[in-house]
């Protein structure tokens, strides 16, 4: 039989800093394989670091840039983790942001020439009801039919683009758009203020920061999330104490679209200003390894969606100016996660070297 | 009768991958492991097929080497879901990224290229029958032996001591392990089975029905793979029904059109994505199938104990 040379106990105890162990260690690695991944395309090391990881931060523009794609990443993160938490694995984020920019996308499109202030706020709105309700089948479903979300929130990702597909190149296509599978411009209160005259980042950063901030509240400090939280550790707890799976599951899943649903109107609102078929680069599966990267914590997924949106504009800028294709971007966010995964045992169990078991503690 | 043909064709092409990679993915989920980065080994065999076939034209070869590549991306997964004790959700998920984005990487210098098919062994006298001969009997060798395979692995898991000791990890890891089996070992040879034929999937799209690579050739067929085994309530048969089932929601798009009857195109191609949820919600109604034949212990952490 094959022994491993170490043991893996369970803690009794964890140190406040070992959860940023993992983190850590996983953002090294991922710094490491970027820069290797580019020598191997004939990079040099020394400017494979520069591309990747300080150019994000040489210019106002670039800053700009890791800003806005840092708030859709914040923004449907938070949502995710709240179902991660409560064990409910909702996958189908970037279907819930596709059906999201759709949902928004419907009033500057029909009432392309209107004034009124409170076009944003309603898009904003209507964008978060988009993702709550495609997110809703599957609590639904889930529910009402015992089918396993996880398949339920991936199939609903591939219908998604499919329907953004066909809306895009029929009904919602701009009638003088010379047959481009888009819709319209938006008028300009269809549109997120910009925050600083000539960049692109936007206020949608302002509001993921917010929404951080009542994530934070919500999981820490209030009694629904408390309860989440028990129904997805400890579900028989939770059912004896009153509060069914049946509504954590709704709760999370509702949570997690309309996060994700908001995020949709604003990049359909904020960098695009019209609906168009590369609405999303896959914020709704990088938000997933944002979710956990940031351990499933309101304060960490604020630096793991910074530290994600960094790999998403130093992949950019290296796939501009070094030839390097964008798939790289998506090899960094496999080997992020990955690592960060493994990493974690030094957080959750005792890892002893030697094959000899301690006795646990206080049995002498 | 060329529609026929065509179709009864397009549907064996189709469901071939879909058996091969939902066979694997029964095995490791037969262990107790719920691997959902099918999709990533997936693409990652494809791509490495299509490099072998484009360089040496050699098809077995790269339909072996595809597989290998399959399993070379599993050790990663079952090195992080076994040693490090990770979720397996999340792993899952994390491995198929990671595949999806290598194997985008190295196929850049291939996109769009396209290969001659692999060679089609039509058999004797039954591909001269009218009408379905030459649709269901004139393929590709695998074609033939994935329903081989089938009846291979109903056999392996249902009749031989190995599958005996599978299923007992996957059910009952501690008494597995307490009757002396090495649980982790186990589980670790199901999931580099199951990478090794999700791999030869991949290779088989890119190398013998669509013969091309491009980024994102297999556009969702990992996951339906996945549905599949819950479809099938983890029974060798009913995979086997449930992929040509797929096969032809995934070919629906022909059949429709050779009706001439005027739908969205991208509706047809969402049919499949429908089907598997209106699938997985009508057999989960009742509950009682899937408690009985789910393995009891699939996707929970098992840590070892000395």
């Amino acid at each position: 039989m094959i022994k491993m040379p170490w043991v893996i106990e369970t803690k009794s105890h964890r140190s406040p800093y070992a959860p940023l162990l993992a983190p850590l260690v996983a953002v090294a690695i991922t710094v490491c394989t970027g820069i290797i991944l580019l020598s191997l395309r004939g990079v040099p090391p020394g400017k494979a670091l520069f591309f990747l990881y300080f150019s994000p931060f040489s210019s106002a523009f670039n800053i700009s840039e890791v800003f806005l794609k840092m708030a859709p990443l914040l923004l449907i993160a938070q949502g995710l983790a709240i179902g991660f938490r409560a064990k409910v694995w909702n996958i189908g984020a970037e279907g819930q942001l596709l059906l999201g920019a759709i949902g928004a996308s419907l009033l500057p499109i029909f009432f392309n020439d209107s004034q009124n202030p409170l076009m944003l706020p309603a898009m904003a709105l209507i964008g978060g009801c988009f993702g709550m309700a495609w997110a809703g089948i599957a609590a639904w479903v889930r529910v009402r039919f015992n089918a396993n979300e996880i398949l339920v929130t991936l199939m609903l990702n591939s219908i998604a683009l499919q329907l953004l597909f066909y809306l895009v190149a029929g009904p919602l296509r701009d009638p003088f758009g010379f047959n481009f599978p888009q819709s319209a411009l938006f008028p300009e209160v269809g549109m997120l203020p910009i925050l600083v005259d000539g960049l692109r980042v936007n206020i949608s950063i302002f509001f993921a920061v917010i929404v951080t901030l009542l994530a934070w509240l919500f999981v820490e400090r209030s009694m629904i999330g408390y309860k989440l939280e028990v129904g997805g550790t400890a579900p028989d707890a939770a059912r004896y104490a009153g509060f069914g799976e049946g509504r954590a599951i709704w709760i999370a899943l509702l949570i997690g679209g309309a996060a994700a649903g908001l995020a949709g109107a604003f990049e359909a609102a904020g960098p695009l200003g019209q609906l168009q078929r590369n609405i999303s680069p896959g914020y709704g599966f990088a938000a997933i390894i944002v979710a956990f990267l940031g351990g499933l914590r309101a304060i960490g997924i604020l630096f793991a969606a910074f530290f994600m949106a960094v790999i998403f504009v130093g992949g950019d800028i290296a796939q501009t100016s070094a030839g390097v294709p964008f798939a790289v971007n998506i090899v960094l966010q496999g080997v992020l996660l990955v690592t960060y995964l493994a990493a974690r045992v030094f957080v959750d169990y005792r890892v002893r070297f030697g094959t000899k078991r301690r006795l646990p503690e206080g049995a002498h | 009768m060329l529609t026929l043909t065509f179709l009864l064709s397009g549907t064996l092409l189709a469901a071939t991958p879909l058996l091969i990679a939902a066979l694997g993915e029964l095995v490791v989920e037969k262990s107790g492991i719920l691997n959902l980065s099918i999709e990533g080994m997936m693409a990652f065999g494809a791509v490495i097929g299509f490099i072998v076939v484009t360089k040496t034209d050699g098809y077995w070869l790269a339909i072996a080497v595809g597989g290998l590549a399959g399993s070379a991306l599993s050790v990663v997964f079952g090195a992080v879901v076994l040693v490090t004790l990770g979720n397996q959700v999340a792993t899952g998920i994390a491995v198929g990224i990671l595949g999806l984005g290598l194997s985008a990487l190295i196929g850049q210098p291939f996109e769009s290229s396209t290969v001659a098919p692999m060679a089609k062994v039509a058999i004797p006298v039954l591909s001269q029958l009218p009408i379905v001969g030459r649709g269901l009997f004139n393929h590709p060798a695998i074609v033939y032996l994935a329903p081989v395979l089938a009846f291979a692995i109903w056999f392996m898991l249902m009749k031989t001591k190995v599958g005996l000791i599978i299923r007992a990890v996957g059910e009952s890891p501690e008494s597995a392990h307490a009757i002396g089996y090495n649980v982790n070992a186990v589980r670790f040879a199901a999931i580099l089975f199951g990478g090794f034929l999700a791999g030869v999937a991949g290779a088989f799209i890119s190398i013998a029905s669509t013969t091309l690579w491009a980024n994102g050739l297999i556009a969702g067929r990992g996951w339906i793979v996945v549905a599949l085994v819950v479809f099938a309530t983890w029974r060798s048969g009913r995979i086997v029904i449930g992929a040509y089932l797929f096969g032809a929601a995934t070919i629906g798009e022909l059949l429709v059109q050779s009706f001439g009857i005027a739908i969205p195109s991208q509706l047809l191609t969402s049919i499949p994505f429908i089907a598997t949820i209106v699938a997985i919600v009508l057999l989960s109604m009742d509950g009682r199938s899937i408690r009985l034949n789910a393995p009891v212990s699939l996707g929970r952490v098992y840590q070892v104990t000395q």
